[in-house]
């Protein structure tokens, strides 16, 4: 149940938001918890957004990956 | 969001190569998460079959729906045969009560209705407000932040809370005190720290010498912890790491922590199959007391039946015991027909076993 899914905030209208979870059509939910704006990418947990979510970070976290990898001399 | 690149079976056998470099060679160890989520990852994508045999993963109770306590159902009921609209996520229809579940309830001609999210609850009331509403509250820190900010909204008169919210860190705390279970590390569970942050952990590796990994749900998140947690326990250290960078904050989310923390109090709950916990429950705060359903409507009820006899629920929600080890799995007790609450929600350990029983998983 705590399962949370990405989508990326297509309006913003006060506490509610139009987003896109990559299945283009665009779902409400309420974003009270977080600032956001168009653009930006949000997890969504039961209709509402718990957390922005930073594309950059999530491409470098990946690429961190691959380094203690390959640093790790065990 | 590169989802797929979290899932590729290249990197995931390159962490699992050196997963059984760091691992102990013989003794056993054991690491136990505390998220619904967590299990369907690991078990969906055969993440314990990449595991040397002496690693093992146990899931603690990480099932929000699982650990309502029978007592919390029977209020519910009961608020449905006063004929309140009780509304719940999906998961909570069928969770045993004393006396039957909330989907027995609705058969009997009670109003009891699914929603997505707490928003629509209050949409329904908004609706028709010649009808008293109730939305059963369950969940954990993560969800938790959506109930506090429909409570200080000003909800429609016709609206009232449930409250069963309920804190992982006092259920984590707990399994470090049960003798003969053993843990050697723990996996925290992402979504709840992407709101808690990282400060409620810090007594695990400080006061336990217990080593902690906050970490996402994805199989290479879950691999990448355990290697984590593997390495410090070879440079027997004892620290909270966070492998869930991406989202999980340091502070947490400070928005929702000020939200829950103006709406709730956190007092002593009842955990199915546990028992009272200390400090790991929520109840509506003095101001909005007038939309607790408790009060509103004189239903309190202190005792329950959570498990009946031959299930053994209280064991698999500890992580004491794997599904597969109670006499029911997959017998007396399956996802048609469930006996315990482990096997009713989408998110029980047994109901996520059931799932690849008989049939393997893997990572493509």
């Amino acid at each position: 149940m705590c399962l949370a899914i990405p989508a990326l905030v297509k309006s913003v209208n006060g506490d509610k938001a139009e987003v896109d979870f990559g299945e283009s059509v665009l779902r409400e939910v309420n974003v009270a918890l977080v600032d956001v704006k168009v653009g930006d990418y949000v997890l969504v947990h039961a209709g509402y957004a718990i957390q922005k979510l930073d594309k950059q970070d999530a491409l470098e976290t990946l690429s961190l990956w691959n380094e203690i990898l390959a640093a790790g001399k065990e | 969001m590169a989802a797929q690149s979290y899932r590729d079976p290249e990197l995931a056998k390159r962490i699992a190569e050196k997963i059984r470099v760091v691992a102990p060679k013989t003794d056993t160890v054991k690491f136990c998460h505390v998220c619904g989520t967590h299990e369907w990852t690991i078990t969906h994508f055969g993440l314990r079959s990449l595991l040397p045999e002496n690693v093992e993963v146990i899931a603690g109770p990480g099932c929000p729906v699982c650990i309502v306590p029978a007592s919390e159902v029977d209020e519910a009921v009961q608020l449905a045969q006063k004929g309140v609209a009780v509304t719940c996520f999906g998961d909570l229809l069928r969770v045993p009560g004393s006396n039957g579940s909330l989907l027995e309830a609705k058969a009997e001609g009670a109003d009891v209705r699914v929603v997505y999210s707490i928003s629509d609850a209050v949409k329904m009331a908004d609706k028709e407000r010649e009808k008293e509403f109730a939305f059963f509250a369950v969940g954990f820190e993560t969800t938790a932040p959506s109930t506090a900010v429909e409570a200080l909204k000003n909800p429609p008169k016709n609206f009232s809370f449930l409250v069963s919210h309920r804190l992982i860190p006092p259920a984590m705390e707990l399994l470090l005190g049960v003798g003969d279970l053993q843990i050697d590390g723990f996996i925290a569970p992402g979504h709840v720290s992407a709101i808690i942050g990282l400060k409620p952990y810090e007594l695990f590796p400080r006061v336990y010498r217990m080593p902690t990994v906050v970490a996402g749900f994805e199989p290479i998140d879950v691999l990448m912890a355990l290697y984590m947690l593997l390495k410090q326990l070879r440079e027997r250290v004892a620290r909270l790491e966070n492998e869930y960078e991406r989202i999980v904050k340091p502070e947490g989310n400070l928005k929702a922590i000020e939200m829950m923390d103006k709406a709730f109090a956190v007092t002593a709950g009842n955990w199915r199959g546990i028992g009272r916990l200390p400090d790991s429950a929520l109840q509506l705060r003095e101001a909005l007391v007038r939309f607790d359903a408790r009060e509103k409507f004189g239903v309190k009820v202190t005792q329950g039946k959570d498990i009946l006899l031959g299930c053994e629920c209280h064991l698999v929600i500890i992580g004491k015991i794997k599904p597969d080890k109670c006499p029911m799995f997959m017998k007396a007790c399956t996802p048609e027909n469930p006996v315990g609450a482990c096997m009713v929600s989408s998110e029980g350990t047994c109901r996520v076993w059931s799932k690849t029983f008989n049939h393997p998983a893997g990572l493509g």
